[in-house]
């Protein structure tokens, strides 16, 4: 195979994973990884490298549609990048000294986990909680807008969002993902944000956290443009044609099957990670 | 009572320019990583490829200076790597636009908080690491 056919192949293979991600709501960045590395035999840290890039993109044009809709709340997200960035800072320096086997065995699992979670429905505010002093202090209470006009929300589980986040950006760091999953989790479950706004928080995040792990990896010689290139077109488009699918589908049971995928894909990872296929 | 964050018009404002700035961002970084690929296949499309052994990328890729180097003399991994620079930016440029979004609610906190941020950002971009 040659390098126009390999571009060629990844940019096909990238759009799948780009649809897959969308699809399943896990994102492109961790459905890209194991198609590079099962597939295309691509060392993990390349294939996290391009995955990163891929990631970056696809939260930036995400994020141009969702920003005009004002549901994400900023001084949420901001607040919580301080973490994510460190965490991811950590992670991506932590990526240099950890084999490829171990890091193919943690992203399975992180695969495997973030599939578990997907179903999660998330909840509406009923905006009569009581206040939170720690959230409260911050400013980090607000209101987004709803059918019946804008609904005001109490945030809550400020540390245990924070502690969430700094693991959150630490995985991203460290396998070149957007840790979407984990980060819908934290603003969802621990801080009860509304499902709409940790969503959209939780995309605007990914995009800051993937920049700061993607800083550390193009300085250490991971962020090959060989391979970057055909993986950001590809996932670019996979994921924009996915997220006008899933508003036209009703997608439950189509989202089933992708998971299904995930969770095949995250076993996959596991076992070639401790056959020591991968990374050796 | 106090309106809450979110629904302001001046952050309506400022939220509709960062989606104008992602948007801009993005096609413009993408635009800049297709031209370079076009160079790229163009001289290198016949070659070997091999990703199945890492061995990092040359020192000149891995630098703003070097990338920007390599783009001047028009090499086509030097575009590309441009273009992922230019991408890498977008995000860097929504935080640094949020200082101004909260230095108009005289919201010292956060400017601080947004400060922290963006200093965590560009010292890994720059070069550091721990």
């Amino acid at each position: 195979m040659n390098v126009a056919e390999l571009v060629a192949l990844v940019w096909l293979g990238s759009i799948a994973a780009g649809l897959v991600g969308a699809l399943s709501g896990l994102g492109g960045g961790i459905v890209v990884i194991p198609m590079l590395t099962l597939l295309f035999g691509v060392d993990i840290r390349y294939a996290a490298g391009a995955a990163l890039i891929s990631v970056i993109a696809t939260s930036s044009g995400a994020a141009s549609a969702y920003v005009r809709e004002g549901y994400s709340n900023l001084r949420v997200g901001m607040f919580l990048e301080m973490a994510t960035t460190v965490g991811a800072i950590v992670g991506a320096t932590l990526a240099a000294y950890l084999p490829g086997s171990t890091i193919a065995v943690i992203f399975g699992f992180v695969l495997l986990a973030s599939a578990a979670f997907s179903g999660h429905a998330g909840h509406e505010p009923s905006g009569d909680e009581p206040p939170d002093p720690i959230a409260g202090r911050l400013r980090l209470d607000a209101s987004y807008p709803t059918q019946a006009g804008p609904q005001a929300y109490r945030v809550r589980g400020v540390p245990a969002g924070f502690a969430m986040m700094l693991v959150a950006g630490t995985l991203s760091g460290l396998l070149g993902i957007g840790s979407g999953a984990l980060k819908v989790l934290a603003l969802d479950w621990a801080m009860r944000l509304p499902f709409k706004v940790s969503t959209t928080t939780s995309n605007f995040m990914i995009g800051v956290t993937a920049a700061a792990s993607a800083g550390v990896y193009l300085n250490r010689g991971y962020i090959d443009p060989g391979l970057a290139m055909p993986v950001m077109l590809g996932v670019l488009v996979g994921s924009l044609a996915g997220a006008r699918l899933l508003t036209r589908l009703e997608a439950t049971a189509l989202r089933r099957v992708f998971v299904l995928v995930i969770v095949v894909l995250g076993i996959e990872m596991i076992f070639e990670g401790l056959s020591g296929r991968i990374g050796s | 009572m106090r309106i809450e964050n979110g629904s302001r018009w001046g952050d309506q404002r400022i939220e509709q320019m960062i989606g104008r700035l992602l948007a801009f961002g993005l096609a413009l970084a993408a635009s800049v990583v297709l031209i370079g690929a076009a160079v790229y296949l163009f001289r290198h499309g016949g070659e070997k490829p091999d990703y199945r052994v890492f061995r990092g990328e040359p020192a000149d890729l891995r630098t703003i200076p070097g990338i920007l180097g390599d783009a001047r003399q028009l090499s086509g991994r030097g575009i590309i790597q441009l273009g992922l620079l230019l991408l890498l930016a977008t995000p860097v440029a929504r935080v640094a636009l949020s200082i101004f979004a909260f230095a108009a609610q005289r919201d010292t906190l956060y400017v601080m908080v947004t400060l922290v941020v963006l200093t965590l950002l560009l010292y890994s971009i720059v070069g550091g690491y721990l």
